[in-house]
């Protein structure tokens, strides 16, 4: 098909298509017009490169970025391997050694994390780094991680619950999950942030960021419930008669037959989750955590590039598109291979 | 062989109220041990648990009230307002994305290649990037720079825009509502239009064949074959989305417009009655998600399949 039927065929196919193709030129042109404008004529672009460390990690101490390189370097190796084990085109790693190291991939994730937050955070030898030098990207993808690793179980606890013919177990479920998920999550982090420490004892002084954590898991383990409660609906009910009928008690069909299916089938919905936690992170930065937006903020509040919203804000929006964007490209590609 | 009774562990009713037993036992624990802390810490704090302050003066002002309100009034009324400034911005905002979603869901299905990549482009920059920097976008980065009332620009002659807001012929809208609304707009509008897009394409093509043959002409059989049927899967999503928007107008407060959450807000930080603010707010969101779910399933009913 050559450029000319291509053109008629979607572009000018009736007399109605080429009236709408050129209202959308005339208004495509006039919005690219108007930006390129001002990105080239107006805009001040500096603050962004003089920034740029700022907009990463914050004022983490410039002596000891050497860690977050080592952090970044885990992270990309164990991306890497993962992602050759589970996708069959690759050949970096082949046969038999592929096979032997597949069941430890998930307990070397779970033995990095501590690691990493100790080359972040310090102690134990290193120099300590104090939380609230933990700003930018670096607490928001800390953040979004630690949380929805966390709300995983909870979620997972409360799925069971609601679905489960215990009277009780399920109402108390079902109330926390619908409590939760009726309120706004400024709310909820309002409530992590002030109320908390009203309702914890006063010896016990929680640091702004653990803080944030508690919120982020409290909202995030109610979605995370009707999430997986979504995937142990979707399992039928032979799986469970079958397994009964086998001789297993009800724990041991909940974990051995009816969990990994329903997990399984769950996973995009999770990546959804993630992506929409990530986005919520946004939100710690009105209650005073300085992650990506929160620096933004404090950034612009600075005398020399007041008035420099716009730039500052297509930046960091950038920088969120494109992590949200990958993610939800990934999940598409996860489902299609999950489907087949 | 004796016919003894299995061991009490085997029988699955001793466990069910066992397991039972434990979850509200853990659950009173953890409520107890909350509930003397805090009255302890309040205690620490000389307050002590009450709505009485409601009463009390408000003393702050608030920039935009649709009913008569000054400092002197009490929490009370402050409160309303802000809820009265919630329910507007979520009416209005949920009336106006709905449009916007259609339009755009409906836009993705078009043969028009422009016009198809357009709604595409506009549902995955508004869908991957949060609400909240949305907001701040629109308010500093392009309400606060308009031109300031005297030389106010106009589109198509109608709308006037100045950082005074948005005026059309008969009202004016503060930037505060205009950003607010704007952004709960866009925003919900992005996902609304997937659900749409989605909701259109679960129909089976023999729909369309079927309509077209009968000489139905495009319009018509969007109208009166395809949405009628798209409507059934596409009103629940569509509920959890309008009750979203409604949640997220709460992010009033980063750019300043006096909504419930906003004046709770305000509230707190001068009498410092977290856990009454904090009822109160969930009661009001409660409600409010209640209704709309209510109202809701009234239309998913009148939709619905009707089987003898």
């Amino acid at each position: 098909m050559n450029k000319v039927t291509w053109l008629r065929k979607n572009l000018f196919s009736t007399w109605y298509n080429t009236l709408l193709t050129i209202i959308c030129l005339y208004f495509l042109f006039w919005i690219v017009k108007g930006c390129l404008f001002w990105a080239f004529h107006q805009a001040q672009w500096q603050v962004i490169p003089v920034n740029l460390h700022l907009f990463l990690v914050g004022r983490f101490l410039q002596s000891l970025y050497w860690r977050i390189w080592i952090v970044l370097g885990i992270i990309t190796i164990l991306s890497l391997i993962t992602l050759s084990l589970f996708t069959k085109k690759s050949n970096i790693i082949k046969g038999r050694f592929s096979q032997s190291i597949t069941p430890w991939i998930a307990p070397i994730w779970l033995l990095s994390f501590p690691i990493n937050i100790w080359l972040i955070g310090g102690g134990f030898g290193l120099q300590s780094v104090s939380t609230n030098l933990w700003n930018g990207l670096l607490l928001t993808l800390l953040m979004a991680i630690v949380s929805i690793v966390l709300s995983f179980p909870i979620g997972v606890i409360l799925a069971l619950g609601r679905t489960s013919n215990l009277f009780l177990t399920r109402w108390f479920s079902i109330l926390y999950i619908e409590i939760v998920r009726g309120l706004p999550m400024i709310g909820i982090l309002f409530i992590a942030q002030v109320m908390l420490p009203l309702f914890l004892p006063t010896e016990l002084r929680l640091d702004p960021l653990i803080r944030g954590i508690a919120g982020l898991v409290l909202f995030s383990a109610a979605y995370m419930a009707e999430n997986v409660r979504g995937g142990l609906q979707s399992i039928p009910r032979g799986q469970t008669e079958a397994s009964k009928a086998l001789g297993f008690n009800t724990p041991l069909v909940v974990i051995l037959i009816i969990l990994p299916q329903a997990l399984r089938a769950v996973i995009p919905a999770i990546v959804g989750q993630f992506i929409s936690l990530f986005k919520d992170t946004s939100l710690l930065s009105l209650v005073g955590l300085v992650e990506l937006t929160g620096i933004a903020r404090s950034i612009l509040a600075q005398p020399q590039f007041l008035g420099r919203y716009a730039e500052v804000y297509i930046f960091i929006g950038l920088i969120y598109w494109l992590f949200c964007y990958s993610m939800s490209l990934a999940s598409r590609k996860l489902e299609k291979q999950l489907g087949n | 062989m004796t016919n003894t009774k299995p061991p009490i562990w085997r029988d699955y009713r001793f466990w069910q109220i066992a397991v039972q037993c434990i979850a509200v036992i853990l659950v009173i624990a953890i409520v107890a041990t909350l509930w003397m802390n805090l009255n302890r810490n309040l205690q620490q704090l000389g307050m002590k648990f009450g709505f009485d302050f409601l009463q009390q003066e408000a003393s702050f002002d608030i920039g935009e009230t649709l009913v008569n309100y000054k400092p002197t009034d009490t929490y009370i009324l402050a409160l309303l307002v802000g809820l009265i400034n919630s329910l507007r911005v979520a009416i209005a905002g949920i009336l106006l994305t709905t449009i916007v979603g259609t339009t755009a869901g409906i836009a993705s299905l078009f043969d028009n290649w422009l016009v198809r990549n357009i709604s595409l482009v506009y549902v995955e920059v508004f869908r991957n990037t949060p609400l909240l920097l949305q907001l701040l976008f629109w308010y500093f980065g392009v309400f606060l720079v308009f031109p300031k009332v005297e030389n106010k620009f106009y589109v198509w002659g109608l709308i006037h825009l100045s950082q005074n807001g948005i005026e059309l012929p008969g009202f004016t809208f503060s930037p505060e509502f205009s950003t607010l609304l704007l952004g709960l707009t866009f925003y919900t509008g992005a996902f609304i239009a997937e659900i749409v897009r989605g909701g259109i394409k679960s129909l089976p093509k023999g729909q369309w064949e079927a309509g077209l043959s009968l000489g139905l002409k495009p319009t018509l059989l969007m109208r009166l074959v395809i949405f009628p049927q798209a409507l059934r899967v596409i009103i629940p999503p569509l509920t959890s989305q309008y009750l979203n928007l409604t949640k997220n107008s709460s992010l009033a407060i980063a750019i300043g417009y006096p909504d419930i959450y906003f004046v709770a807000s305000t509230t707190f930080n001068q009498t410092g009655k977290a856990v009454e603010v904090m009822i109160l707010i969930m009661l009001t969101y409660l409600t409010l998600s209640l209704i709309i779910s209510l109202m809701m399933n009234l239309l998913n009913r009148s939709v619905q399949i009707k089987e003898r």
